[in-house]
């Protein structure tokens, strides 16, 4: 590992982001303006508005981020520069972390925008700091950037990597608690959510919005959603071959 | 032998061992790859069998062939790219792939291997910088790069907006950043005027000369084999040949390495065609397959 070819790597990334207007426009304004219609849609009913607000405010950066990795890996791989970075003195390291570098920046903005505009402007009632709320939001776009590269091993166009979007996602996103309490799901889904990472991203928001300070299982949600981006950023360095038939 | 009175630079140092490898005590210089008894399996097929040869450093070195033969596969195999590389493969003095090479061994692949959404000086910045070329360095070294495939006016356009020429040129710049001591082109002039053919020829023979580079390029384009110093000719993925241009002109008796291969490949297909079927001495030459649209007159007028 470098820092210098990791922070080389991350300042072109974005630099790519900066030359693509419309992709940054739909990545801030669009959470924005759908944490919007969710508040008028639940309009007659705030406390609802509290804890979908806040979930959705996790889920976002983590699809978000999702789509923007598993769409640029699958052009490294494809465009050839892939391979040409692989042939030179650059780390696999070093090019995850300048992913998750660039597209953790993004996410910050991302998640501020929406978490100041739902929190100020929105009126989401937060028991909580907003900044542990911004903290989970970062910890699921992380998770979001780790899932993304993986998957793009496994698309050979980008019409699968979009696919694997719902695949991999919405899945997840029906059973982290959003639509129906995890608890109060048939049992074998509720197991099934207590192994899916998102639940656990939504679930800290959703401590954040309910507890003043930092809770045993807010911690604990953390580190799940961490150690699991961890797991996939580790599992897609093993895809990533200097060596291919 | 001259000796350049600048400060020794990686670069400067380099062509001086050079000059000295090549002129000094009479000794061979160690070849910049080495290969023996090569062998690479795509998919469950064969498509470099038992290749054996060198390659020397400090000259151009063209891997000619018809489309198909296995250029590109033996190219990724010197590069570390390819997967299922068995057999000895030396690149300088490191087994093929080594870390050691990264920096050393500059690739261009076939399709242009670039950021499509930077512009061709922002994509030599960042390969700059993973190169891990001195971060004072590496304007100058864009520059001159830029410079060296005739970009600058395009420097700042991004590069999906270039044409297909020019795009392959910023490919070709990237692999000449940090002056490698290994260049290996995978059909760098393809869809280039031929003034630019010309210009990156005379480019790749300058970087011979001044920094002692070895260069391994691949084309189908049997004219630019005269500007080699050494051929290989590949097809079906084996070896028909390995000498210079004017040696294979005259070993076949053919004016030109065009008809030099044409003729290799047609002794070839009689060798196989004798071997199986002994007592069939008659047998007619098998009609040679690829590049074989001008095969037949070709055939008539060199034999």
């Amino acid at each position: 590992m470098s820092l210098d070819r990791t922070l080389a790597t991350a300042r072109r990334v974005l630099r790519q982001l900066s030359h693509d207007p419309r992709t940054i426009a739909l990545m801030l304004v669009v959470p924005c303006v759908l944490l919007t219609l969710l508040k008028y849609v639940f309009d007659g009913n705030p406390r609802t508005f509290d804890s979908a607000g806040a979930s959705l405010l996790g889920i976002f950066p983590l699809i978000t981020m999702f789509l923007v990795t598993s769409i640029a890996t699958l052009r490294e791989r494809t465009s050839g520069t892939l391979e040409r970075l692989l042939s030179m003195p650059l780390g696999k390291g070093d090019l995850l972390a300048g992913y998750a570098l660039a597209f953790g920046a993004v996410a910050v903005v991302q998640a501020a925008l929406a978490t100041g505009l739902t929190v100020l402007v929105l009126g989401l009632n937060l028991t909580g700091s907003a900044w542990l709320l911004l903290l989970v939001a970062l910890a699921n776009a992380f998770l979001g950037t780790a899932l993304g590269l993986f998957v793009s091993a496994f698309a050979a166009s980008e019409f699968q990597a979009v696919q694997f979007m719902p695949a991999v996602l919405l899945p997840q996103i029906l059973l982290c608690g959003l639509i129906v309490p995890r608890g109060s799901m048939q049992p074998v889904l509720s197991g099934l959510s207590d192994v899916l990472p998102m639940s656990y991203g939504v679930d800290g928001m959703v401590q954040v919005v309910h507890h003043t300070g930092v809770t045993g299982d807010f911690v604990r949600d953390l580190v799940v959603v961490a150690g699991s981006a961890l797991l996939a950023l580790a599992l897609g360095a093993a895809t990533l071959r200097r060596r291919t038939a | 032998m001259a000796l350049e009175l600048r400060p020794l630079t990686r670069d400067t140092g380099r062509a001086i061992i050079h000059h000295m490898m090549n002129y000094a005590g009479g000794a061979h210089p160690a070849p910049a790859v080495e290969a023996a008894d090569l062998r690479v399996v795509r998919g469950g097929r064969t498509v470099l069998d038992d290749l054996s040869f060198t390659v020397p450093p400090g000259r151009i070195t063209g891997l000619l062939g018809p489309s198909g033969c296995g250029k590109s596969t033996l190219m990724r195999a010197v590069t570390g790219s390819q997967a299922r590389v068995t057999g000895t493969l030396t690149v300088l003095g490191h087994p093929a792939g080594h870390r050691a090479l990264r920096p050393r061994v500059g690739y261009v692949t076939q399709a242009p291997s670039v950021y499509a959404d930077l512009t061709a000086r922002q994509n030599l910045a960042y390969y700059a910088a993973v190169l891990g070329l001195p971060r004072a360095e590496r304007a100058g070294h864009v520059e001159r790069t830029l410079h060296d495939v005739d970009l600058t006016s395009h420097a700042d356009v991004l590069a999906g907006s270039l044409s297909g020429g020019q795009l392959g040129r910023v490919s070709l710049a990237v692999a000449l950043l940090g002056t490698p001591e290994l260049l290996v082109l995978d059909e760098p002039t393809v869809g280039l005027d031929p003034v630019l053919r010309r210009d990156l020829w005379q480019l790749f023979h300058r970087l011979v000369e001044e920094h002692g580079t070895t260069v391994l390029v691949s084309s189908h384009v049997m004219d630019e084999a005269e500007r080699c110093h050494r051929l290989l000719l590949l097809r079906e993925g084996r070896l028909l040949a390995d000498d210079t241009p004017a040696a294979l002109r005259e070993r076949t008796g053919t004016a030109t390495v065009e008809d030099a291969f044409l003729h290799l490949v047609d002794e070839a297909a009689d060798r196989t065609d004798r071997t199986p079927h002994d007592g069939s001495p008659g047998a007619a030459p098998r009609p040679s397959t690829g590049s074989s649209r001008s095969a037949e007159p070709t055939r008539k007028s060199a034999s």
